[in-house]
């Protein structure tokens, strides 16, 4: 059955007709090829396809593109500035290294934002608690939470 | 798969249409289980029917007797509430343990509670807290609910619009995670209400019930010390490759000595 969708992704109106069991995953990559967004275990375990509905970190080889009508979506596409720099976390993940082999960044890099955003002051515990839902099999997380805590300090001073 | 219909009701009386006219077809709520048990191949719905629309579903109420939390309210919504907070602090730190973050933003109370997963966390809070569980057709206590393995008291077609907490005078939750699920190996909801002692357990059977002879020990003394010496019987408690039945027998004194402690 063909569902009729309008939805909001990366700040851009998109309108299309999709089957009732398309998973939001699916629907970025292989529709809209927003590729950034990386498929990992597709079962709702490691985080890597973490994307914003709405501001809020979900899984998005977890939810139906259907359930999202009306809804605001934003991929690590979305995230960067227009004039091509990075965003904060971004550039912390780089300047920490934060990643080795770099597919589960992405993921690691929209939780992290949800969490500062709703979390501004956290420590390296609730950095950890916060990226619960993400596995990196490469860094150990050492280099992943110093990046957060260094974005953390980056993103406050962005505020107003 | 692609065969299958996809509805979003605009009405809760229009939800319950859908649903009493195709047996097959499923409510959606946040999905966070359906989703994953139908990539297992545990389920193949006919249809969804997504209550996202019925925003009458979100939200939380609280006074000073009761706190009522909307049937589609997040696991994130009900951590984060100032009123949950105020009125019963262990229902939201036990919605902040639940899962993940990712999760906690899209999975719903009323989802965990008509899914009766046996580890989930939410059952024992509504068994241990005395409960009621208003569905669009009427309202059921707590005690009864949980049937067994993902089988409740709802009847086919039956949605929750919300589930009403008393305030209790006291009342704390205690799971052991399961390291890489979260979900809970054991947990044990812990409260002292205006009927009494209600110790509840969730992980350690096919769903989640009552420990009537913790609720006695603790009905004497409301302290950690009179769970010492307290042993259950493990012959109807799970064993899996995380732990044997005698283990999780063997944690629930352990974990309602901790939630006093």
């Amino acid at each position: 059955m063909a569902v009729p969708i309008e939805l909001t992704v990366n700040g851009k109106t998109v309108a299309a007709e999709v089957e009732a069991d398309t998973l939001l995953s699916s629907f970025l990559r292989e529709h809209l090829r927003l590729t950034g967004t990386h498929i990992g275990c597709d079962t709702s375990s490691c985080g890597a396809c973490t994307v914003h509905v709405g501001g809020r970190a979900v899984k998005s080889c977890n939810v139906l593109v259907a359930q999202l009508h009306g809804s605001e979506v934003t991929t690590i596409e979305g995230i960067t500035p227009r004039d091509g720099s990075l965003h904060p976390m971004q550039a912390a993940f780089k300047a920490c290294h934060g990643l080795q082999c770099g597919f589960c960044t992405a993921g690691m890099v929209m939780s992290a934002i949800d969490l500062l955003r709703h979390h501004p002051h956290t420590t390296d515990e609730e950095i950890r608690a916060g990226l619960e839902g993400n596995l990196c099999r490469c860094t150990g997380y050492q280099n992943i939470v110093k990046a957060v805590a260094m974005a953390a300090k980056a993103m406050g001073r962005q505020r107003p | 798969m692609s065969a299958m219909a996809y509805h979003r009701p605009s009405s809760l009386a229009e939800a319950a249409k859908l649903a009493a006219g195709d047996p097959d077809a499923r409510i959606l709520a946040g999905g966070q289980s359906i989703l994953p048990s139908m990539k297992l191949g545990l389920l193949a719905p006919s249809a969804f029917i997504d209550l996202a629309a019925l925003g009458e579903l979100r939200g939380i109420r609280a006074d000073r007797k009761s706190v009522t939390v909307g049937a589609m309210t997040t696991h994130a919504a009900v951590a984060a509430s100032p009123e949950v907070m105020a009125a019963i602090p262990s229902l939201a730190k036990l919605a902040a343990g639940i899962g993940d973050p990712q999760v906690r933003n899209r999975g719903t109370i009323g989802g965990s509670l008509a899914n009766s997963d046996p580890a989930a966390d939410y059952p024992a809070a509504v068994l241990a807290l005395n409960a009621t569980i208003r569905t669009n057709r009427r309202a059921l206590p707590a005690d009864g609910f949980f049937k067994g393995l993902f089988e409740t008291a709802l009847a086919p077609g039956e949605i929750i619009t919300a589930v009403e907490f008393p305030v209790p005078n006291t009342a704390s939750y205690v799971k052991f995670p399961q390291p890489a699920s979260r979900f809970a190996l054991v947990g044990v909801f812990v409260a002292q209400t205006s009927t009494g002692v209600r110790v509840a357990v969730t992980g350690a059977g096919p769903c989640a019930f009552r420990v009537k002879v913790l609720e006695d020990a603790l009905a004497r003394r409301y302290a950690p010390q009179a769970c010492e010496g307290i042993s259950l019987p493990s012959g109807d408690l799970n064993t899996d490759i995380h732990a044997s039945a005698e283990y999780r027998a063997h944690l629930i004194p352990v974990l309602a000595q901790r939630a006093l402690a």
